[in-house]
C-alpha cells in the first residue's frame, strides 16, 4: 500500500487526533510491557537473539542457493513453487491460479505480502471478491482502511469504534461494543464463507529450505482454516522468509511470538509439507506457493543494508518506537510502518519517493534493542540518509541522491569548513559569546514549544584557559 | 566486556573533549566536568583545537563533510591518554560511530584506536577514578533524564544513577516512561518539529510528575530540549548538567 510521499501532513494530522494518539499510547504501552513480562531471564534472551540473528544472517547469506533447495523440496513434497519478480507478476500468478479453478471468492489469512502486493484491488478489478479472515483485517476491509500496524492491524481502532463500525454495516446484529460479542458476530458470517471458499490464501513466517516445509504463526485459527479447508491453499511470501534447517525453527518460534505480543507460543502453529495425500481426510488438494522479489534481490546485493532482510515481523520495532506511538502506522504511508518500514520501504519504493522516512527517527535506538534478530536500525537509517543526500553512487537503492537539493549541502559544507578550521571556529564562537546580545530571541520550528537556548558570556575554551585546563 | 577490562588503571593524565554545544551554550558544565576529574589527582588537558565531534553531519547523511571535521579532531589528542567526554551522544559519535565513518578509508586504523580512547564522564568517573563524592548540599529531589546515547549506546544509565546515590542528601524520583525519548534527536528537532514537540511534551510531564524541581542529565541536547520546553511552560523545572550538579553539590568552595 504505495501511498502518498506526503509523511510530514500525514504525521500532523496524525498528531491533531486525540483518539489515534491514545489508542496507539495505550496499545503500544500494554505490548511493551507484556513483551518485558515474557523475558524474564535477560541471559536467555541474549543467547536467543543471538542464535536468530546468526540463523536469518546465514539464510541470506546462502539466500539463493536455499531457494533453490527450498523450490526442491517444495516440489518433491507436491507443492507448486511459483517465482514472482514484481507485484505485479505475483497478482498475475494468484489470478491465473483462480481462473484454472473458476473460483469466484478468495478466503485470506493474514499476509503483510499480500498488502504489499495490493492483491485485493487487483483481483476485485477481475471480478474475484477478497475476504479477509483475521479479525483485525476484517475489520479493516468493513473499513476500507489499509492495517496500522503488521501484527494487530486495526490497533488504531477502539472497542468502541468497531462496534459502531458493525453497526454501521450489519444493522441486523444487535449493538454490543463486548469484545466477545463482537468477535462472535464477525465468526459467525466468516465462517460461512470458509466453506464457500474454492482457494484460501495465506502468508508464510518461515520456509524452511531442507524440508520445503511453510510455517504459519497465528491466533485465531482462520490461518489453519484458510490452509486446509478450501480445496486449494496458495502461500505468498518475500524471498527472504526462507531458513536452511527445520531445527532453526524452535529458536526462532521462541522469539517472535514473546517479541509480537508477549505470548508464549500462539494459539497456533502451522507447518505444511504438502497438499492432502492419497488416503488422507482433508487438507487442499493443491498447494502453491508464491515467492516474490519486489526489490529484495537488490537490497540483498548490499553487505550492509541486507540486514534489513533478517526481519521475521514481530512488530517489536513499531512497539517500542516513540516516533510511531505518537503518529501511529497510517502516517507512515507504506504496508509496513514504523522502523523497519522506514529502512525496507524506501528500498524498495526508491528515497525519491520515500526519502523522508529515515529521517523519521531520532536514533533512540530502541527498536535496535529489541530486535530479536538483531537488525542494527539505527545504523540502517544512518546509511539511508547518507544514500538519500549521496552525491555519488553505486545504484543499488533507487533514489539515490535525490533529497541532495536546495540549501542543505552548502549548508554543511558551510559547517565542514568552520569545524574544521580551529582557529576561525574559536574565533567565531567567541564573538557569539561577545554579541550575544544580538542573539534573535526565537529560532523557528524550535521556540515554538522551548525556550530558545542562550549563548554564553565565555566559551568553554576560554574558561577552560582561565581555569588552568591548557593543552600539551 | 566486563568493566576490569574495558576500563583502564587510573591515568595521571587525562584529554577532555568539552563537545560544541557545551563550548557555546554551556561551558559551565564542562568545566564543573575537567574540575572533577582534576580534584581527583588527575591532570586534565584540554587541546584547544577541538571544534565538534561531527555527528549533526554524520547523522544527516553528509559523510565527507562529517569525516573531514572528525579528522581535526582525532588530529587534537595525539598522546594516548583517556579523552573523557561530557555527554553520551558524543560519546557514543566518537567511540562507537568513528570506526564506521572511517571504514575502509586509509584513516580505520587510526579511528579504531582513537574510538578505544574514549569515555563518557560519568562511566569514567565511576570505574576509572572510582570517585567517591562527599555531599555537601541541603535536601533536594531531582529527577534524573538518561539520554538515549548513554542508555543504549554506551550503556552507562547505571552510573549516571550510582553518582547521584552517592550523594547523601539527593533523593532520586523517579519518572514514568524514564527509557523514552525524549525527542530531540538533533537534527530530528528541526526536519519533525512537531513530533518532537510531542514527544518533549510528554518527557517534560513525566518528569514534572515526580514532583522534582530539578532535573539532572548527562547530556546538554536533552537538556536544551527539555528544560525548554519546562520553561517555555514557566515549569518550576530547572535542568542541569550531572557535572555541574555533582560539582555544585561537592566542592567547599561554592557553600
Amino acid at each position: 500500500m504505495q501511498q502518498s510521499v506526503e509523511f510530514r501532513g500525514r504525521s500532523r494530522e496524525a498528531l491533531g487526533n486525540e483518539q489515534i494518539r491514545s489508542n496507539f499510547r495505550q496499545a503500544m504501552d500494554g505490548l511493551m510491557s507484556k513483551r518485558k513480562a515474557s523475558f524474564p531471564d535477560q541471559d536467555e534472551l541474549r543467547r536467543l537473539r543471538l542464535r536468530a540473528a546468526e540463523i536469518r544472517a546465514n539464510a541470506l547469506l546462502k539466500l539463493p542457493e536455499l531457494l533453490e533447495r527450498l523450490e526442491q523440496r517444495c516440489h518433491e513434497n507436491g507443492i507448486q513453487v511459483h517465482w514472482a519478480e514484481s507485484t505485479a507478476e505475483a497478482n498475475a500468478i494468484v489470478l491465473g491460479i483462480m481462473q484454472r479453478h473458476d473460483a469466484r471468492l478468495l478466503i485470506k489469512g493474514k499476509s503483510m505480502v499480500s498488502e504489499e502486493m495490493e492483491l485485493n484491488h487487483y483481483l476485485e478489478a477481475h471480478g474475484i471478491e477478497c475476504l479477509e479472515s483475521d479479525l483485525g483485517e476484517y475489520i479493516l476491509q468493513l473499513a476500507g482502511e489499509p492495517p496500522s500496524h503488521i501484527v494487530a492491524p486495526a490497533i488504531h481502532k477502539s472497542r468502541q469504534q468497531i462496534a459502531q463500525l458493525f453497526r454501521q454495516k450489519f444493522p441486523d446484529i444487535p449493538y454490543s461494543e463486548d469484545v466477545d460479542t463482537l468477535t462472535r458476530s464477525a465468526r459467525t458470517i466468516l465462517r460461512r464463507k470458509f466453506n464457500q471458499a474454492p482457494v484460501g490464501l495465506s502468508g508464510v513466517n518461515f520456509a524452511v529450505a531442507e524440508t520445503g516445509t511453510i510455517c504459519l504463526v497465528e491466533n485465531e485459527g482462520n490461518g489453519r482454516m484458510c490452509t486446509t479447508v478450501p480445496p486449494v491453499h496458495i502461500a505468498v511470501t518475500g524471498i527472504e522468509k526462507v531458513v536452511e534447517h527445520l531445527a532453526d525453527i524452535p529458536p526462532l518460534l521462541s522469539l517472535l511470538p514473546r517479541s509480537a505480543t508477549g505470548q508464549h507460543i500462539t494459539t497456533y502453529f502451522n507447518m505444511i509439507s504438502s497438499p492432502r495425500k492419497p488416503g488422507e481426510r482433508d487438507g487442499p488438494q493443491e498447494v502453491h506457493l508464491v515467492l516474490l522479489d519486489n526489490g529484495r534481490s537488490r537490497i540483498y546485493q548490499d553487505q550492509e543494508l541486507i540486514q534489513t532482510l533478517r526481519c521475521i515481523r514481530c512488530g517489536a520495532c513499531m512497539n517500542h518506537c516513540p516516533v510511531y506511538a505518537r503518529i501511529g502506522g497510517h502516517a507512515y504511508g507504506t504496508t509496513i510502518p514504523g522502523p523497519i518500514g522506514s529502512i525496507l520501504e524506501p528500498q524498495k519504493a526508491g528515497l525519491d519517493r520515500l526519502g523522508d522516512l529515515p529521517t523519521a527517527s531520532t536514533l533512540c535506538g530502541a527498536c535496535a534493542e529489541v530486535c530479536p534478530v538483531k537488525i542494527p536500525i539505527p545504523d540502517l537509517l544512518n546509511r539511508l540518509r547518507f544514500e538519500r543526500v549521496r552525491s555519488d553512487g553505486d545504484n543499488l537503492t533507487p533514489g539515490q541522491g535525490s533529497q541532495r537539493h536546495g540549501w542543505e549541502p552548502t549548508v554543511w559544507r558551510a559547517w565542514s569548513w568552520l569545524h574544521a578550521h580551529p582557529l576561525v571556529y574559536r574565533l567565531g564562537t567567541r564573538i557569539a559569546s561577545r554579541l550575544r546580545w544580538l542573539q534573535p530571541r526565537r529560532l523557528g520550528n524550535w521556540s515554538r514549544v522551548r525556550s530558545t537556548p542562550r549563548v554564553a558570556s565565555r566559551t568553554l575554551h576560554e574558561l577552560a584557559a582561565k581555569n588552568g585546563f591548557n593543552d600539551e | 566486556m566486563s568493566p576490569s577490562d574495558r576500563y583502564p588503571e587510573r591515568p595521571q593524565r587525562v584529554y577532555f573533549f568539552g563537545t560544541c554545544l557545551i563550548d557555546l551554550l554551556y561551558p559551565e558544565a564542562g568545566l564543573a566536568g575537567m574540575q572533577l576529574i582534576r580534584r581527583e589527582g588527575v591532570e586534565v588537558l584540554y587541546p584547544r583545537d577541538q571544534t565538534c565531534c561531527g555527528q549533526p553531519a554524520w547523522n544527516s547523511g553528509y559523510r565527507d563533510e562529517a569525516r573531514s571535521v572528525a579528522m581535526r579532531q582525532i588530529g587534537c589528542f595525539p598522546q594516548p591518554y583517556p579523552i573523557v567526554v561530557p555527554s553520551g551522544s558524543c560519546a557514543g559519535m566518537m567511540r562507537h560511530q568513528y570506526p564506521r565513518l572511517f571504514q575502509g578509508s586509509p584513516e580505520q586504523e587510526t579511528a579504531l584506536a582513537f574510538a578505544a580512547r574514549i569515555f563518557e564522564l560519568t562511566e569514567f568517573l565511576v570505574h576509572v577514578l572510582k570517585i567517591d563524592l562527599q555531599d555537601l548540599g541541603a535536601p533536594v529531589e531531582v529527577a534524573l533524564h538518561v539520554s538515549c546515547a548513554a542508555r543504549r549506546e554506551l550503556q552507562v544509565a547505571d552510573e549516571h544513577r550510582v553518582l547521584l546515590q552517592q550523594l547523601e542528601g539527593v533523593t532520586l524520583l523517579e519518572q514514568q516512561r524514564a527509557e523514552e525519548c525524549c525527542g530531540f534527536g538533533g537534527t530530528f528537532a528541526v526536519k519533525h518539529p512537531e513530533i518532537s514537540a510531542a514527544m518533549v511534551e510528554e518527557k517534560c510531564n513525566a518528569v514534572v510528575a515526580t514532583g522534582a524541581t530539578r532535573l539532572v542529565s548527562g547530556d546538554c541536547g536533552c537538556l536544551m530540549n527539555i528544560n525548554g520546553h519546562a520553561q517555555h511552560r514557566n515549569e518550576a523545572l530547572q535542568g542541569q548538567h550531572i557535572a555541574s550538579f555533582l560539582w555544585e553539590r561537592t566542592n567547599a568552595a561554592e557553600r
